[in-house]
């Protein structure tokens, strides 16, 4: 985007190119996204040592330093363990584009996991928003599935 | 075994919220020009540099060769070292390595940071897992809201008892010309203040700031006769958890600051910290830190965070003055911010923190911050260890 140069005595140079990157989302990671659009349910992994349920799936413990094979069937359902209402204004790297506010920054414990899954919730108003709150993830409709996070449209507050 | 080190200058730059006079090198260049002249010692004089900084934040990956005509690296041994938050801190523990192995007599540790130069939100976020995390993450503030939204929950701590934090920490920052933020502000002020993430508004939390800071470490033998009154390092401790926002267990405190002080404490042999302590320069990004993480460290009980600040035993003349320069909170150039940590500390147990010196000090602690909960910890005193 080219706006009329500000010619102040103090020049700065601006860099506004998009520079793609390809991330490799391994071999479990995979499987979530395959398990969400095949079923519409979560996949989680446990840790052979200290019996740790993680979501999404991962190769590595980390307290553990152990390497995880069994995966585990979760249903799309959580619990919020805490969450944000996001008000301020900042671009979004993913886009270039300023990400839309007010949105729900949220921590979901989903059924069966041990540790914590972080995703948006469809609900900004915080008087009718709490910890302890059971939420059900909603999906993408399956055609529109691309295999990235974004296949989750939102958790949706079920109470 | 390792050697004694002691730090024996400090420099840093006028902070402010954009300096479009200097680049990157000429900033780094002022405050390495201010710690060797405080400690009267040539660039020649140096034997080895380790800078940090954000890397993400200017877009520069390579600031260890970039760097090198402000930092005076040149046909020297140098080293990059970034961790997020705690790389000013990171900087100064590697100096310190530097030193303690023998390998090296006179060291330079840089942090610097030029924040207008891109959007930190943006910038932080790219911090994040790109597959997992970065749709959602919104930089530092909502997983702090998380932290301190349970710590009230947990001790019916209010948004005013984290206000008098934000409080203490400006009105210090008038006692120090560096300082970015240097505008008194009152409880009322930070309550009006626009929400940014509940329970943080815009006054708990620190601003973007471009600066610098540089501290040369030495050994010991060749500390003595560089300065009068060395600051000898008593402890270091880093511990670094983990890299996934969901695998904090928010209930459990900041188990990496619980741990790195009981580690350091036990190197420093402090038995009551706020006792043994004299001054403290903690890395608090927000005003809730300010309560809950000095229950970490032992400075008081669990939920006694807000009673210790409200009492005044964290201001100027109380029992343990925390964050004389005005912290975190009045200026947050972040790779530097922790090795400001270090060089305040180090200028308190010098006896040369000029309008913001506490009496007497003999023990300064430091801190950093980053990361995903990360903490780094250093203790100075006046006594060679
Ligand atoms: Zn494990």
């Amino acid at each position: 985007m080219t706006t009329e140069r500000d010619y102040g005595q103090l020049l700065t140079l601006t860099f506004s190119t998009p520079m793609p990157y390809e991330w490799s989302i391994g071999k479990y990671g995979s499987l979530f996204f395959h398990e969400i659009r095949a079923h519409q349910r979560f996949i989680g992994i446990r840790c052979p040592q200290c019996g740790k349920v993680y979501v999404p799936p991962r190769r590595l413990c980390a307290p553990c330093f152990m390497e995880l094979d069994e995966l585990v069937i979760l249903a799309n359902l959580g619990t919020i363990m805490a969450f944000s209402v996001v008000n301020y204004p900042f671009p979004d790297p993913a886009t270039g584009e300023q990400r839309p506010i007010p949105y729900t920054y949220g921590y979901i414990k989903i059924e069966g996991s041990d540790n914590i899954f972080s995703h948006i919730i469809n609900e900004t108003n915080v008087e009718r928003i709490a910890v302890g709150m059971k939420v059900a993830a909603v999906f993408r409709d399956r055609e529109e599935m691309q295999g990235n996070i974004q296949d989750i449209k939102y958790f949706e507050i079920m109470e | 075994m390792a050697r004694r080190v002691a730090i024996v200058g400090t420099g840093q730059t006028d902070h402010r919220s954009h300096r479009p006079d200097v680049n990157g090198r000429e900033m780094i260049y002022e405050a390495v020009k201010r710690a060797l002249d405080d400690c009267e010692l040539s660039i020649h004089d140096i034997d080895a540099v380790v800078i940090g900084n954000m890397d993400h934040f200017e877009s520069i990956n390579y600031v260890d060769t970039w760097s090198v005509e402000g930092s005076g690296a040149v046909m020297k041994p140098i080293m990059k070292v970034t961790t997020g938050g705690t790389t000013g801190t990171s900087v100064a523990i590697a100096a310190y390595y530097h030193v303690a192995s023998g390998l090296f007599d006179r060291v330079l540790a840089i942090g610097w940071e030029k924040n207008s130069e891109s959007d930190t939100t943006a910038a932080i976020i790219t911090c994040s897992d790109p597959i997992w995390d970065r749709f959602s993450y919104s930089g530092a503030i909502p997983s702090l809201a998380t932290e301190a939204s349970a710590y009230m929950k947990q001790y019916g701590a209010t948004q005013e008892d984290a206000a008098r934090v934000a409080v203490r920490d400006r009105t210090h920052a008038l006692n120090n010309p560096h300082a970015h933020l240097r505008r008194p502000i009152t409880v009322e002020d930070v309550m009006a203040s626009p929400m940014l993430a509940y329970p943080i508004k815009l006054l708990d939390v620190c601003p973007r700031t471009d600066g610098a800071a540089a501290v040369v470490f030495a050994a010991d033998g060749v500390a003595q006769k560089i300065a009068p009154k060395p600051a000898w390092i008593r402890a270091c401790a880093v511990r670094h958890t983990y890299t996934w926002f969901g695998d904090v267990d928010y209930n459990a405190g900041l188990v990496s600051l619980q741990g790195a002080s009981r580690e350091a404490y036990q190197q420093a042999g402090i038995r009551n910290p706020a006792e043994d302590i004299d001054v403290a320069e903690l890395y608090l990004p927000y005003s809730y830190a300010g309560l809950k993480w000095i229950e970490e460290l032992g400075f008081c009980g669990p939920g006694e965070g807000p009673g210790f600040i409200q009492d005044g035993h964290t201001d100027m003349g109380g029992k343990i003055p925390v964050n004389p320069s005005g912290g975190v909170i009045s200026t947050n150039c972040i790779g530097a911010t922790a090795l400001l940590r270090v060089a305040e500390a180090a200028g308190q147990v010098m006896g040369k923190a000029s309008q913001r010196q506490v009496p007497d000090v003999e023990v300064a602690l430091a801190t950093g911050f980053g990361g995903c909960f990360w903490s780094d910890m250093v203790i100075l005193g006046t006594v060679r260890p």
